[in-house]
């Protein structure tokens, strides 16, 4: 017998005509090899921007002054700011932060105008929506280089003075939910959904996949089960499981990050449940469309990666141009992100979540009616 | 249930992506009849028995299964029939035991714990239960597989090559119990690839391209030549294009 050769070039290019053949007839491999570097490129290159602009801000006007006006003017130049409404109370504006509508609440005080002239440095109040420092940041920053000039055409003749003193009023800054700007009181709640997305959607993408590819499912369907109960009956084990993850990060979040829980921890562990849900319902739907386990596993990722990018986890949501906050605002993990973070540095109550609950009850619907008509009772 | 027929349909027809699997095949079974299935490798026999038990919709086709209309009826008649497919389709990380109490607990069969013991027992199986169903050999998950189709006593059992790669001692075994069932009123049809299969049905159906070309006692089609040689000679004359 003459010994195999070491290396043989027309085994390797056997391998390699093979490799070929076996992903052009795998078309969704194919595709992500060709569909994840465009869908990146658009993402990071057009949808994400760290230096959010345009930032929803809402006005309080307590004294109707041209001087008060020139100075929310020249906010509005800056680009940071857009002024969205005009509030009439401090109990209105502190609602609209609450719920996410606004970044910003500027506040005139009474009486600003008078003690401007009289040189008494009146107060100029911003608070801000700090949960996520990184929205924030640069607004802020712009704002304090902005206003020792704001006032220089206004303040002529006899006051020609106070133009030229440092700072003619003071802007008082309330960073408030999250005073000290700490990132990981913003990443660590999102985290959860993070993780609830990547694994609920993976798992129970497997689940019918797996019954097809073992052959189990000609058995399963043989004993007429209605839709219904195999795609509940494969989701409901894995809330559970949704559950441990929860309570594992919550406990992390409250020990190891320190991050303050400042609503109901009840109503965070019940509205959890309506995300869990959402996601397994995804991966459930997926499980009915994919003909394998890979397609299953490669479809989970291409939901992971615009939920990750496009959702306000890793970067502002407000910072991204509209055609990216519509998809973010179809995704799950965006609500659930407002919701955690609303719930625990907020306070937020059930009033304030439920806009976001009811849009992920919307989208579990829809899953599941495409999963139930996409699941077939035949093998045909 | 109409009388003594446990199948009796006419025309039953299925194309795939328009090719013809099963060309409007008739076919009666009386009760307690075995009907051996025989045929080549693609002649369409297990697309046949799928569209009895309702696992495809026929393209065309009319008549009932068990008295029920195989059309309008077919999940009645699942819960009624007994369908072990060709390939293994238990859940081989479950235990030979929870395999069975999982098909118990699907059927809603009334004293489930009891009905699983018992089939157990009846198979031999009762001491592997706690054995994973996937490290189980090909005898025994036959084995497995025929005990958890006849757990909700079935009125017709539809084997898709229940013996394919099985020893010829358990296939003795397998066969005598098929025997046991029919004597006890249970409707068997049965596909296969063994002539000495063949020889101890009652009636085969021989199926050749989705034609049904023969049907009849073992004795009536063979003659004094072997079954093999007939059904060798009737698959050469039917079709030129045959496709192993």
């Amino acid at each position: 017998m003459t010994p195999l050769p070491v290396f043989s070039p027309a085994r390797l290019w056997a391998m390699v005509v093979k490799e070929f053949i076996q992903m052009r007839r795998d078309r969704l491999t194919f595709g992500m090899m060709i569909g994840i570097p465009l869908i990146q490129l658009m993402l990071f290159g057009f949808a994400i921007n760290s230096d959010p602009k345009h930032l929803a801000t809402a006005v309080l006007m307590a004294d109707r002054t041209p001087h008060a006006r020139t100075i929310l003017q020249a906010i509005r130049t800056s680009g940071y700011f857009d002024f969205v409404r005009e509030v009439q109370s401090e109990g209105e504006g502190g609602e609209l932060l609450a719920r996410g509508e606004i970044q910003f609440l500027v506040t005139v005080p009474s009486g600003f105008s008078r003690e401007l002239l009289r040189g008494e440095r009146p107060v100029l109040l911003l608070e801000a929506d700090a949960t996520d420092p990184a929205a924030t940041g640069n607004a802020v920053a712009s704002l304090k280089a902005l206003l020792g000039s704001a006032l220089q055409h206004e303040l002529q003749g006899p006051f020609a003075h106070l133009a030229t003193t440092a700072e003619p009023f003071e802007l008082r800054i309330h960073p408030r939910y999250n005073p000290e700007g700490i990132t990981q009181y913003n990443i660590v709640p999102g985290l959860m959904g993070v993780v609830l997305t990547m694994t609920m959607v993976m798992i129970t993408g497997l689940a019918i996949t797996r019954e097809r590819e073992r052959g189990t499912m000609e058995n399963l369907l043989s004993m007429v089960p209605r839709p219904l109960e195999v795609l509940i009956g494969k989701i409901v084990p894995y809330i559970l499981v949704g559950y441990v993850q929860v309570c594992l990060i919550l406990l992390a979040a409250r020990f190891v990050f320190n991050v303050p829980m400042v609503g109901s921890l009840v109503l965070l562990l019940a509205v959890v449940m309506v995300f869990i849900i959402a996601n397994l319902a995804v991966g459930i739907t997926f499980s009915t469309i994919a003909r394998n386990q890979l397609q299953a596993v490669q479809m989970t990722f291409f939901f992971f990666l615009p939920s990750i990018l496009l959702s306000g986890f890793m970067f502002p949501f407000r910072g991204m141009p509209r055609w990216a906050q519509y998809i973010g605002e179809v995704l799950p993990l965006t609500h659930f992100l407002r919701i955690i973070r609303g719930v625990l540095l907020k306070g937020n109550g059930l009033g304030e979540i439920w806009p976001q609950i009811w849009q992920i009850g919307l989208f579990v619907l829809v899953a599941v009616v495409i999963a139930v008509k996409r699941y077939r009772r035949t093998l045909d | 249930m109409s009388g003594e027929l446990a199948i009796d349909v006419k025309g039953m027809t299925k194309q795939f992506d328009g090719v013809i699997a099963v060309n409007a095949i008739d076919l009666q079974l009386r009760r307690g009849e075995i009907c051996g299935f025989l045929g080549p490798n693609g002649s369409g026999k297990t697309t046949f028995i799928r569209m009895l038990c309702g696992l495809l919709r026929p393209d065309g086709g009319s008549g009932s299964c068990l008295g029920f209309d195989v059309i309008r009826e077919s999940e009645a008649i699942r819960k009624e029939v007994g369908y072990m497919t060709q390939r293994f389709s238990f859940y081989e990380d479950l235990t030979i035991a929870e395999n069975l109490d999982f098909v118990a607990r699907m059927f809603s069969l009334p004293g489930r714990k009891a009905a699983v013991a018992e089939s157990l027992e009846q198979l031999g199986l009762a001491g592997r239960r706690n054995q994973l169903a996937g490290e189980l050999s090909g005898g025994w998950k036959q084995r497995l597989a025929l005990a958890a189709c006849m757990l909700h006593r079935p009125q017709l059992l539809l084997l898709d090559e229940p013996t394919a790669g099985v020893d010829p001692k358990a296939r003795r075994d397998f066969w005598d119990r098929i025997h046991e069932l029919a004597g006890a009123g249970i409707t068997v049809l049965v596909s296969t690839h063994y002539m000495d299969e063949a020889r101890r049905c009652h009636n085969l159906a021989y199926l050749s391209y989705g034609n049904l070309l023969v049907h009849g006692t073992p004795d009536e089609i063979a003659g004094d030549a072997t079954l093999e040689e007939v059904f060798i000679r009737l698959t050469e004359a039917s079709t030129d294009n045959y496709q192993p």
